[in-house]
C-alpha cells in the first residue's frame, strides 16, 4: 500500500530524494533493511526460536536456495499468471476507458458498474472460478485481471479527460477527426496516468495470483507456500523464502513497468519527480 | 497567401451569448470588422470583454447567436479549418518534436509526415528555428515556443490566421522581440492576420487597423487606422507618430471602458 500511495504522487518514492544520484537514493532504505534483517537474526539466535515458528534470515536464504529446483518453477508459473493477468487487464481497461471517455452513455452506464465491481470481494470469487473453470492457469489470469484492471481504467479515464483544452480546440480548428483527436492528443495525455494505474496494479498482481492459487491449483507460489506450511515438520523457512521471492519479483516487475513508461514517453524531460 | 482584392475576413453584426444553468450571459453584443488580404487587423478591449469569443466564432469553435462571418468572401457554415488559429498559450504538443508540431496541420490534412517535414523545414530555417527542429517542446524557451506555435499556424498557408493574445504570457523583452519577428515573417509570407491583444503598444506596432471594443458585452467603440509605414523597426517605437497613435488608442480604450459603465454595468459579471 505504501508503494501504491507514493507512486500516485510521482516517480520518487521519498519526496525530495528523486533527483539525487543512485547511491544516495538507495542507501538509506538498504541500511534500514540490513539493520532489520540483522535484528531478526539476532532475535532468533538470542531467544533460540524454533525454526518452525520463526527461522532466522540466514536459514531462510540457505534452505530456499537449496530448494530452488522446486521454487523456480512455482515462481515461473505465478509470474506467467501475474504478467498475463496484467496484460489482460490493460487490454480490457484501455478500450473501456476510451469508450467511457468517448460516449456519455458509456460513462453513465458503465463507469458506475466499473466502480461497483470493486466492491465484489474478488477473493470470494476464487472458489467459484475454480468450480467453473478448474485448476488451470487461465482462471488465475482472469482473477489477476479482475483485481488489477480498476486502477488502470480510473487512471486512463482521468488521463483522457485531462487533455489540454487548448490543444483539443486547436486540433478542432485543423478539422481533426475524433480518432485524430484521440490518437494525437487525448491518448498521449492519458499515458502518464495510465502508467500510474498500472504501477498500482503491479503491486497487486502477484498477491492476487497467489491468493487464487491457495484456493485451488496444481502449480505456483500459492501451492508451494501451502505445501511448505503443511509439511511435517513445517517448512516455515520456505514460506519466508517464497514470500521474499514474491517481493523481489514484484519489485522487478515494477521496475520493468517504470522502464516501459520511460520508453513509451521519450518526450518527457529527464529526472522528473 | 490570399492575393487580389475583396476581403479576407468580414464579420457583420456578430453577437454571442452563452446559456448555462446560471442563466444567459451576453459576451458579444455587436461586432463588425473586416480585413483585406495581407492586412493585420487587431481587436483590442478591456480584459474579459469578449475579444476571444469573437475569434472562437470566426475560427468555428463556436456558433454566433446572430450575425455573419465571411472568410475569403463567402459564408461558410462549418468554419473549422477555414482559418488557422493560435491559442493564447502556445498549445504545443509535448509528445511531438518542434518540427512535428509545426507539421501538425499538414499531417492532419493527410500529408505524409516526411513530406510535411520537407515542406516546413525551409520555414523553420528561415525564421530562426532550424537548430531546434528536432528538439522537444520542453527544451525551448517561452519565446521559441511561441515562434514554433506561429509557424505551425502558418504552415498550411492559411488565407487567414487568428492569433489570440499570442504573446500575452511572455516577458516584455521577449514580447517586443517576437513582435518584431512576427512583423518580419508576415511581411515575407503576406498572411492575413486577425490579432487579439490588450497591449496598446503591440496593437500599434503590428496593426494596419485596430478595432476598439467596449467592456462586456463587446461592441465596436472605435476603429483606428494605423498609417505608419512598413517595414516597422524597433526604433520606430520612439517616433512621435508612434507615440501619438498610442496616446489616441489609449484614449479610445478609456472612452470604450467608460461607455460601458452605463445602465448595464451592474449586470456585468466580474472578470
Amino acid at each position: 500500500m505504501k508503494a501504491g500511495l507514493s507512486l500516485v504522487a510521482g516517480e520518487s518514492v521519498v519526496p525530495g530524494v528523486g533527483r539525487r544520484p543512485g547511491a544516495r537514493r538507495w542507501l538509506p532504505p538498504a541500511l534500514v533493511l540490513i539493520a532489520a534483517v540483522g535484528l531478526w537474526q539476532l532475535v532468533t539466535v538470542v531467544f533460540g526460536t524454533s525454526p518452525t515458528i520463526l527461522p532466522g534470515p540466514a536459514l531462510v536464504v540457505v534452505s530456499t536456495w537449496a530448494d530452488r529446483a522446486d521454487l523456480a518453477p512455482a515462481l515461473a508459473t505465478t509470474t506467467v499468471e501475474a504478467v498475463a493477468g496484467l496484460a489482460l487487464a490493460v487490454a480490457v481497461a484501455v478500450p473501456l476507458a476510451i469508450s467511457i471517455d468517448w460516449s456519455r452513455t458509456a460513462r453513465a452506464g458503465v463507469y458506475p458498474l466499473v466502480v461497483a465491481s470493486q466492491t465484489v470481494p474478488v477473493i470470494a470469487l476464487a472458489p467459484l472460478v475454480v468450480i467453473w473453470f478448474g485448476f488451470g492457469e487461465g482462471p488465475k489470469i482472469g482473477l489477476v485481471a479482475l483485481f488489477s484492471f480498476f486502477p488502470i481504467v480510473v487512471g486512463a479515464v482521468q488521463g483522457l479527460a485531462s487533455a489540454d483544452r487548448d490543444a483539443v480546440d486547436l486540433l478542432r480548428t485543423m478539422r481533426a477527426s475524433r480518432w485524430q483527436l484521440l490518437w494525437r492528443v487525448r491518448w498521449p495525455s492519458a499515458l502518464p496516468q495510465c502508467f500510474t494505474g498500472l504501477k498500482i496494479s503491479v503491486t497487486y498482481a502477484y498477491t492476487s495470483a497467489i491468493v487464487a492459487e491457495y484456493v485451488g491449483a496444481t502449480q505456483g507460489l500459492g501451492v508451494y507456500m501451502n505445501a511448505a506450511s503443511q509439511a511435517a515438520p513445517r517448512r516455515t523457512d520456505l514460506v519466508f523464502g517464497a514470500t521474499g521471492a514474491t517481493a523481489l519479483a514484484t519489485v522487478a516487475l515494477f521496475l520493468l513497468v517504470g522502464l516501459a513508461e520511460r520508453l513509451a514517453m521519450p518526450w518527457r524531460p529527464p529526472s522528473r519527480s | 497567401m490570399s492575393t487580389g482584392t475583396g476581403t479576407a475576413l468580414e464579420v457583420v453584426g456578430l453577437a454571442k451569448s452563452f446559456t448555462s444553468d446560471q442563466g444567459t450571459v451576453q459576451a458579444v453584443r455587436r461586432v463588425d470588422m473586416s480585413a483585406r488580404p495581407g492586412e493585420l487587423v487587431t481587436l483590442i478591449g478591456p480584459s474579459g470583454c469578449g475579444k476571444s469569443t469573437v475569434f472562437n466564432v470566426v475560427a468555428g469553435l463556436e456558433q454566433p447567436s446572430a450575425g455573419e462571418v465571411r472568410i475569403g468572401g463567402s459564408v461558410v457554415a462549418d468554419r473549422l479549418g477555414a482559418s488557422a488559429y493560435m491559442p493564447q498559450r502556445d498549445a504545443l504538443l509535448p509528445w511531438r518534436r518542434v518540427i512535428d508540431n509545426v507539421t501538425l496541420p499538414l499531417v492532419l490534412a493527410g500529408s505524409s509526415p516526411a513530406a510535411a517535414r520537407r515542406q516546413v523545414e525551409p520555414l523553420l530555417r528561415r525564421f530562426g528555428l532550424g537548430d531546434f527542429a528536432r528538439a522537444w517542446p520542453w527544451q525551448l524557451s517561452g519565446g521559441m515556443r511561441h515562434r514554433a506555435a506561429f509557424l505551425r499556424t502558418v504552415a498550411a498557408e492559411p488565407g487567414l490566421a487568428l492569433l489570440d493574445e499570442p504573446f500575452g504570457a511572455l516577458d516584455g523583452i521577449t514580447r517586443a522581440d517576437l513582435q518584431q519577428w512576427l512583423s518580419a515573417v508576415r511581411a515575407e509570407l503576406g498572411t492575413t492576420v486577425g490579432l487579439v491583444t490588450h497591449d496598446v503598444a503591440e496593437a500599434v506596432f503590428l496593426s494596419d487597423v485596430v478595432v476598439v471594443l467596449t467592456a462586456r458585452p463587446a461592441e465596436v467603440a472605435a476603429v483606428l487606422e494605423v498609417d505608419l509605414p512598413r517595414p516597422r523597426e524597433a526604433e520606430d517605437r520612439e517616433r512621435a507618430s508612434f507615440g501619438d497613435l498610442e496616446r489616441r488608442l489609449r484614449h479610445l480604450l478609456r472612452e470604450a471602458s467608460w461607455a460601458s459603465v452605463g445602465p448595464g454595468a451592474a449586470e456585468r459579471p466580474p472578470d
